[in-house]
């Protein structure tokens, strides 16, 4: 019996669904994409070319939501179907494209660079309690026109597990999709058994950028996932209430997802976010406060009602370093994530908002998410009766740590930690030397990564794949891309 | 067949499957394996491999226990044949253990105990709540090399040095090494009371009654 929480009543929802058809009615959505002005005004929505403002007939809508897929699954490299997205099913992968990295030995933020984003790819291989990769962090040794499909290509030598994505050019897009197809042998092979998911990103409120806008076109018609990151900011860019908020979100997720289907009807999309409940004092987007979770939350049960695959920003802390700020912010939105019954929760691993990744955080995060898997299996009846017989046959021996039944059901029952969490005594803790949770999660970086197997992609892909990536280089002026770390 | 059954018997004693270990032992009874041999070669291998596990993190207390209670139930079947060749298992020590007057946790107690049993030694577990009398009574008695004591409470771990106070008194501090452990207890509280050695757990607990012995 799983876990699940519902934040919503139902009438509210129908109510939340109503007024984001009306604000796709009046005042339309902004598009600042002449191709997606072009479908829609073909579909017949009210389309002002000069203002790029389209204004969205219900029908269109109803017809875009019926048309996407209500699941799909993402496959490992080796073929394997593995995140399934659809349905209550609640998968996690690592927040992405971080500018900084906190360094495990000064604690200092810094840019990343090609070593620090191997290793963490190599950590999320090894971490069971991660679903997916995802690209992470934009590393600082390559030109910035790369930054994109550098991540991509980095990515594609060291995983296995489906990666989530995204592209920050119209150009650099068509390079990585090419990487994809030659990662997996071909197009039709990467339509089919799909390893990778683009993030395309509205712009709070109501507005598709060209950039992100075209990604979202081209990955519908290449049968490549793509999953809508819309980002209201309560009571900034979007209303303060947080119901509010959750109208402005659907109303984007809406016209994002009627694109798409306008570019390719059956296209797998996603219902996915990143909103955030403005903080008044500091004018910052909190990721790990109270009202960012509840609005997270509230988005996802609408997606579901309207029969879509979910995703959500979650599980991340505003904090600057690994400090107990970041342990509670991450914890509670992983738990609300899960119990939401979120599709994939991208987050572990980051901080400061959405702009620094750890590999410490990554480890604790993992911790926070494998008690969170334990939490929503919920509690099971393993037997009938529960323990009358068992309790009757024992009596009043306090004896059951050897007995059968406990040899039968521990390992089913309890959840197990890693080194992460010190529950052994004071003396015990004292003579391991006295460790933070943080420089626990920094022995166990070392450890863990030290398990990582080559992928076993053919030496031939690499070239390729190192030929497609050094050619884009070269266009911005760095001749010969940094040496992989070896393996 | 002689090989196959002791493996079948190592296997099962360190899954814990006590039915099937005691079964088994039965059977290779029946078809004339030695006593000796099957403690040997299946029960003392299977129980040094269960605690490697536990050390390792592969296996957990419910493992060291089972495989304990497994391995009691089978010497069990086999000491009236060992008695009959007049042999015996040999013992490491002679162990007194219990948990202090005023106190009622078991299950650290019980631990130790049943680990030192699985490791060779003759193990006395005289209870909970275990007035200083009957902890010199049994030292006594059956001339332990080692006395176990175990508090969980501030309020009880006192009870350690008084016990300790009293096998003075009553002659007998020389002859028995005094190992103490229970949740408030420290090394430096084992130093500070006289006692001879501090376990912080039980697979420690077996560690330094081994060289409490030597």
């Amino acid at each position: 019996m799983s876990l699940r929480i519902r934040i919503l009543e139902k009438e509210t929802i129908d109510q939340i669904i109503d007024e984001a058809l009306g604000v796709l009615q009046d005042p339309g959505v902004r598009i600042h994409n002449e191709e997606a002005l072009e479908l829609l005004a073909e579909a017949e929505a009210l389309v002002d070319r000069e203002a790029q403002v389209a204004k969205i007939p219900e029908k269109l809508v109803r017809w875009a939501l019926d048309q996407a897929p209500s699941d799909f699954d993402l496959y490992t490299l080796a073929g394997k179907p593995t995140c399934h997205y659809g349905g209550d099913a609640v998968q996690f992968d690592p927040g992405s494209a971080a500018l900084t990295i906190l360094d495990s030995e000064s604690e200092e933020q810094r840019p990343p660079v090609t070593s620090d984003f191997v290793t963490f790819v190599k950590l999320v291989e090894v971490l069971p309690q991660l679903d997916a990769q995802s690209t992470a962090m934009i590393c600082s040794d390559v030109p910035e026109e790369i930054g994109d499909l550098y991540r991509l290509y980095l990515a594609l030598n060291y995983m296995c597990k489906p990666i989530v994505t995204g592209a920050f050019g119209k150009d650099t897009w068509w390079i990585m999709k090419e990487m994809l197809e030659v990662a997996v042998g071909g197009s039709e092979e990467l339509a089919s058994k799909r390893v990778a998911i683009f993030d395309v990103c509205p712009s709070p409120p109501l507005l598709w950028s060209d950039l992100t806008c075209q990604n979202l076109i081209d990955c519908a018609r290449t049968w490549i996932p793509s999953e809508l990151v819309s980002m209201p900011l309560a009571g900034a860019v979007a209303p303060v209430t947080l119901a509010g908020a959750v109208v402005q979100h659907t109303a984007e997720c809406m016209s994002g997802v009627l694109i798409s289907q306008l570019a390719q009807e059956g296209a797998p999309i996603v219902w996915g976010g990143s909103p955030a409940a403005f903080d008044m004092r500091e004018g910052t987007p909190p990721m790990g406060d109270v009202g960012t979770w509840l609005i997270d939350c509230a988005y996802a049960e609408v997606g579901k009602a309207l029969g879509m695959p979910t995703h959500a920003y979650l599980g991340m802390s505003d904090a600057k370093v690994v400090d107990a700020q970041c342990g509670l912010e991450s914890a509670g939105g992983t738990i609300m994530a899960a119990l939401t019954g979120i599709n994939m929760v991208s987050g572990a691993g980051m901080l400061d908002f959405e702009s620094c990744q750890s590999l410490e955080k990554l480890v604790i995060d993992a911790e926070i998410i494998g008690m969170t898997k334990r939490l929503i299996t919920g509690i099971e009846i393993r037997e009938k009766p529960i323990a009358l017989s068992l309790i009757r046959d024992m009596g009043h021996r306090g004896e059951y740590l050897g007995h059968p039944h406990t040899m039968r059901w521990f390992k089913k029952e309890l959840y197990f930690p890693s080194q992460i969490l010190d529950r052994g005594s004071l003396d015990s803790w004292k003579s391991k030397g006295g460790k933070t949770a943080f420089e626990r999660a920094r022995d166990e970086v070392k450890s863990l990564v030290e398990k990582y197997e080559p992928s076993g992609l053919a030496p031939e892909v690499r070239d390729e794949l190192r030929r497609i990536a050094e050619r884009a280089a070269d266009k911005y002026g760095m001749v010969k891309l940094p040496a992989l770390p070896r393996e | 067949m002689v090989t196959d059954l002791l493996a079948d018997i190592k296997e099962n004693l360190i899954n814990g499957d006590q039915e099937r270990t005691v079964e088994l032992t039965k059977i290779a009874l029946e078809n004339g394996i030695e006593p000796m041999t099957i403690v040997n070669s299946a029960l003392a291998v299977g129980m040094q491999i269960v605690g490697d596990r536990y050390s390792t993190g592969e296996f957990f207390l419910p493992n060291l226990v089972a495989a304990g209670v497994t391995m009691q139930n089978a010497l069990s079947i086999l000491e009236p044949e060992l008695q009959a060749r007049h042999e015996e298992v040999q013992r490491v020590g002679k162990v007194v253990i219990g948990t202090v007057k005023g106190d009622i946790h078991e299950i650290g107690k019980s631990l130790v105990a049943t680990m030192l049993s699985c490791n060779g030694f003759e193990v006395y577990d005289v209870g909970v709540d275990v007035p200083t009398e009957i902890f010199i009574a049994k030292v006594a008695e059956t001339e332990a090399d080692l006395l176990g004591l175990s508090a969980l409470l501030t309020t009880t771990m006192t009870m350690q040095r008084q016990i300790i106070e009293e096998l003075e008194k009553a002659d007998l501090r020389d002859r028995v090494k005094v190992m103490v452990g229970g949740a408030p207890v420290s090394g430096e509280w084992a130093e500070s009371i006289g006692a001879d050695g501090y376990a912080e757990d039980a697979m420690a607990a077996v560690r330094l009654a081994k060289l409490l012995m030597q």
